[in-house]
C-alpha cells in the first residue's frame, strides 16, 4: 500500500517535466530545421519508389534482352547493362531490397543497443562490467573482414545477410546508448523509482527511456546508414543474396561485367548515387536531431563568437 | 601504469574471442561448407595435408575440447594450414607477402585523412560560420556518404579510364624490378594515388567533424578567454591553447578509425585490383580457401588491436589525468 502511494508523486512529477515539454520542442525544432525536412524530403521519394517499384517497372527488372550496354536514350532513361537490362528498373528495383535491409538491420541492432546499454547502466557492477567487455570486443574487431568471414561460412541468404550486419552493427550503438542511459540513471527520479519499489524492467523502459528518446533516434539512423552501407559492400563482394535486385547486387554487376573499362558509367553511377542520397539524407536528419538536442551545436551565434569575427 | 595492464588484458581477450571465434565457426556453421571445399580441391592435395586441414577446420572426431587446445597451439606457433586457392604455399606466406600493401595503403590514406581532416575542424571551429565551416562539412557528409568501392569505382573510371592521369591496377607495374630505387618509388606512388584518394576523401569528413565538435566545447573554456584577455596572437591561441587540448577524442578514433580503414582499404583494393589483403581476402572467398579466410581475419585482427595498444601507450603520454588515476 505505501509503495502504491509513493509511486504515484514519484512517476508522474518527474516524468511531466522530464519527458512531455522537451518532446514537444524537439518535433517543433526537427520540423522547423531546413536539414532535417530536406532529409526527410528525400527519403520520403526513395521510400514512395520502392513501394511502388513494381507498379512502375512491372515485370522482372534482371531479364536478360538483346539491347546490351545502350547508352541513356528516351526508351531506357539510364540506358542498359551489358545484359540488356534496364538501369532504372534494376535502380528502383534495387531499392526495394537495400532499403528493407537497412531498416530491419537499424532497427534490430538499435533494439539490441538499448537491451544492452539499460541492462549495462541499470545493474551497474558485474553486469555492466561483462556487457561492457563483450561490447567493447565487438567495437574494436574489424568489422568488414569479420562480415565477410561470417558471411563466407554461412548458407547465403537474405537471412544471412541481415543476421550479419546485425551481429557486426549492434555494439556501437550499445555504446552510445549505455553512457546515456548511465548519466540518467544518476538522476533523482530513477533513485525515487528505486526506493519505491518498481520492478527493474519498469524503470529501465517507461523510466530511463523516454529520456533518451533523441539519442535512440540518432542510434537508429546511424544503424540504418550502417546497415545500407555494409549490405552494398557485402553484395558488391559477391557474399550477398544474388539472386534479390539490390544496389549492392547492381554494383557487384557492373564490376563483373567490366561496366568501368567499356566506360559504361550510366551502368554503375546510379545505384552508388541512390546510396549515396540515402545515407546523406539519414545523416542530415542525424545531425539535425544532434542540433536541436545539444544546444551547443546550435547555429546561434553567442556573443563571444561575434566578437571574435568581428575583431578579426 | 595499471591503465596500460588494463588495456592489454582487455585486448587479450579480444584477440582470444576473435580466435575462439575462428575455431567455432566452420565446427558449428549450417551446410556444412568445409566439407564442399574439401569435396572441391581434394584432388590437388598430399594425404597428410588433407588430415591437417580436416583438423585445422575441425572435420575429424576428437571431443571438441581437444580441438581447441590444438587449434590454439596451432595458432599460436604460426600453423595456419595451406592455403587452397594458392596451393600448395601455406597461409603465414601468402599473408606476409601482401599485408605490406595494405599497411602501405592504410597508412597513407589514414594519415592523410587525420591530418588533413584535423586541421580543417580546428579551422572551422575557430571561424565558425565561416567559408570553411559552411561548405566544407556538408560536402564532406555527402562524400562520406558513397560507399568506399563506389567512390573507388567513380576514381578508376574518372582519372583512370577517361582522363588516363595514373594507373588504375595493380600496386606497381609488371615487369618492374622491385627495389629502392626511384624508378620503383615513382611507380609504387602512382599506383597509390588513386586508391589512397578514395579512402581519404571518404573518411576526412569524420575527423574533421569530430574535430570541429570538440573544438567548439574547448573554445568556451575559460583559458581562451585567459588568453585572448593576455593578448596572445589568435594563431598560437589556436593551435596551441584550443586545437592541442581537443586533439584528445582525436588520438582515441585515431585507433577505431584504423579498423574502419581497414575495412574500406578491403573494398578498395578489390576495385584496384591492388595486391593486398583485401584482395587476398576476396580471392580467398571466391576459391572456398577457408584456411586462408581465417588467418586473413587473424592477421587483420591481430594488426588492429596492436594498432590500438600503440595508440593508448601514446595515450597515457598525452594525457597526465590518465597517469595519476
Amino acid at each position: 500500500m505505501t509503495t502504491a502511494i509513493l509511486k504515484q508523486p514519484g512517476t508522474t512529477a518527474a516524468k511531466t517535466p522530464a519527458a512531455r515539454k522537451p518532446n514537444r520542442s524537439f518535433v517543433h525544432g526537427i520540423l522547423t530545421n531546413k536539414k532535417a525536412l530536406t532529409g526527410m524530403a528525400v527519403m520520403f521519394v526513395f521510400i514512395a519508389l520502392a513501394l511502388l517499384a513494381p507498379v512502375l517497372f512491372p515485370g522482372d527488372p534482371s531479364r536478360i534482352t538483346a539491347m546490351a550496354s545502350m547508352e541513356p536514350s528516351a526508351e531506357h532513361w539510364l540506358g542498359t547493362t551489358a545484359k540488356g537490362q534496364d538501369v532504372l528498373a534494376l535502380t528502383v528495383h534495387g531499392s526495394r531490397s537495400s532499403l528493407f535491409v537497412g531498416l530491419t538491420v537499424g532497427f534490430a541492432s538499435t533494439f539490441i543497443g538499448i537491451l544492452v546499454g539499460l541492462a549495462s547502466a541499470y545493474f551497474g557492477k558485474f553486469i555492466d562490467e561483462a556487457l561492457s567487455l563483450v561490447t567493447n570486443v565487438f567495437l574494436l574487431l574489424p568489422g568488414l573482414p569479420l562480415l565477410v568471414i561470417l558471411a563466407a561460412f554461412l548458407p547465403p541468404g537474405l537471412g544471412t545477410v541481415i543476421l550479419v550486419l546485425v551481429v557486426t552493427g549492434w555494439a556501437g550503438s550499445a555504446r552510445v546508448l549505455r553512457s546515456q542511459a548511465l548519466s540518467i540513471r544518476s538522476k533523482d527520479f530513477v533513485a525515487a523509482a528505486v526506493v519505491s519499489g518498481e520492478r527493474a524492467g519498469r524503470i529501465m523502459f517507461r523510466e530511463i527511456l523516454p529520456n533518451m528518446a533523441s539519442i535512440v533516434m540518432g542510434t537508429l539512423l546511424a544503424c540504418v546508414i550502417y546497415g545500407i552501407g555494409a549490405q552494398a559492400g557485402l553484395e558488391f563482394l559477391g557474399l550477398g543474396d544474388a539472386s534479390t535486385v539490390s544496389w549492392g547486387n547492381n554494383l557487384f554487376w557492373a564490376g563483373n561485367e567490366g561496366a568501368l573499362l567499356t566506360g559504361s558509367w550510366w551502368v554503375f553511377v546510379p545505384s552508388g548515387v541512390c546510396i549515396a542520397l540515402v545515407a546523406f539524407a539519414l545523416a542530415l536528419i542525424n545531425y539535425a536531431v544532434d542540433e536541436v538536442t545539444n544546444p551547443r551545436l546550435r547555429k546561434i551565434k553567442t556573443p563571444k563568437d561575434t566578437e571574435r569575427s568581428t575583431s578579426k | 601504469m595499471r591503465f596500460i595492464l588494463r588495456r592489454l588484458g582487455f585486448y587479450l581477450i579480444a584477440f582470444w574471442a576473435s580466435i575462439t571465434l575462428n575455431f567455432l565457426l566452420p565446427r558449428f556453421m549450417p551446410g556444412d561448407p568445409v566439407s564442399r571445399m574439401f569435396a572441391r580441391s581434394q584432388d590437388r592435395m598430399q594425404p597428410e595435408q588433407i588430415e591437417a586441414l580436416r583438423k585445422l577446420l575441425g572435420v575429424d572426431d576428437r571431443p571438441l575440447w581437444e580441438q581447441y587446445i590444438g587449434y590454439m597451439t596451432n595458432i599460436f606457433t604460426g600453423q595456419m594450414g595451406v592455403s587452397i586457392s594458392r596451393f600448395p604455399t601455406p597461409v603465414t606466406e601468402v599473408i606476409s607477402s601482401q599485408i605490406g600493401w595494405t599497411l602501405l595503403l592504410g597508412g597513407t590514406a589514414l594519415v592523410i585523412a587525420a591530418v588533413v581532416g584535423n586541421l580543417l575542424g580546428v579551422l572551422a571551429a575557430w571561424r565558425r560560420g565561416g567559408a570553411v565551416d559552411s561548405a566544407l562539412p556538408p560536402l564532406l557528409v555527402f562524400i562520406g556518404s558513397f560507399p568506399y568501392f563506389w567512390l573507388a569505382m567513380g576514381a578508376l573510371y574518372l582519372f583512370g579510364v577517361v582522363l588516363n592521369w595514373f594507373p588504375i591496377r595493380h600496386a606497381f607495374t609488371a615487369g618492374l624490378q622491385p627495389g629502392f630505387t626511384w624508378e620503383f618509388i615513382g611507380d609504387v606512388g602512382a599506383h597509390l594515388v588513386l586508391p589512397a584518394l578514395t579512402i581519404v576523401l571518404v573518411s576526412i569528413g569524420g575527423w574533421m567533424l569530430g574535430m570541429r565538435n570538440t573544438m567548439i566545447a574547448t573554445n568556451s573554456e575559460d583559458y581562451i578567454t585567459m588568453a585572448e584577455a593576455k593578448g596572445l596572437r589568435p594563431g598560437r591561441i589556436m593551435l596551441r591553447y584550443a586545437a592541442r587540448n581537443a586533439m584528445l577524442p582525436s588520438v582515441t578514433s585515431f585507433g577505431m578509425g584504423l579498423g574502419f580503414v581497414v575495412g574500406g582499404a578491403l573494398l578498395t583494393e578489390v576495385v584496384f585490383a591492388y595486391p593486398g589483403v583485401g584482395y587476398q581476402l576476396l580471392n580467398a572467398v571466391q576459391g572456398l580457401d577457408y584456411p586462408l579466410m581465417q588467418g586473413l581475419f587473424l592477421t587483420i585482427t591481430a594488426a588492429v588491436l596492436l594498432a590500438n595498444f600503440l595508440v593508448d601507450i601514446l595515450y597515457v603520454r598525452l594525457d597526465p589525468r590518465v597517469r595519476s588515476n
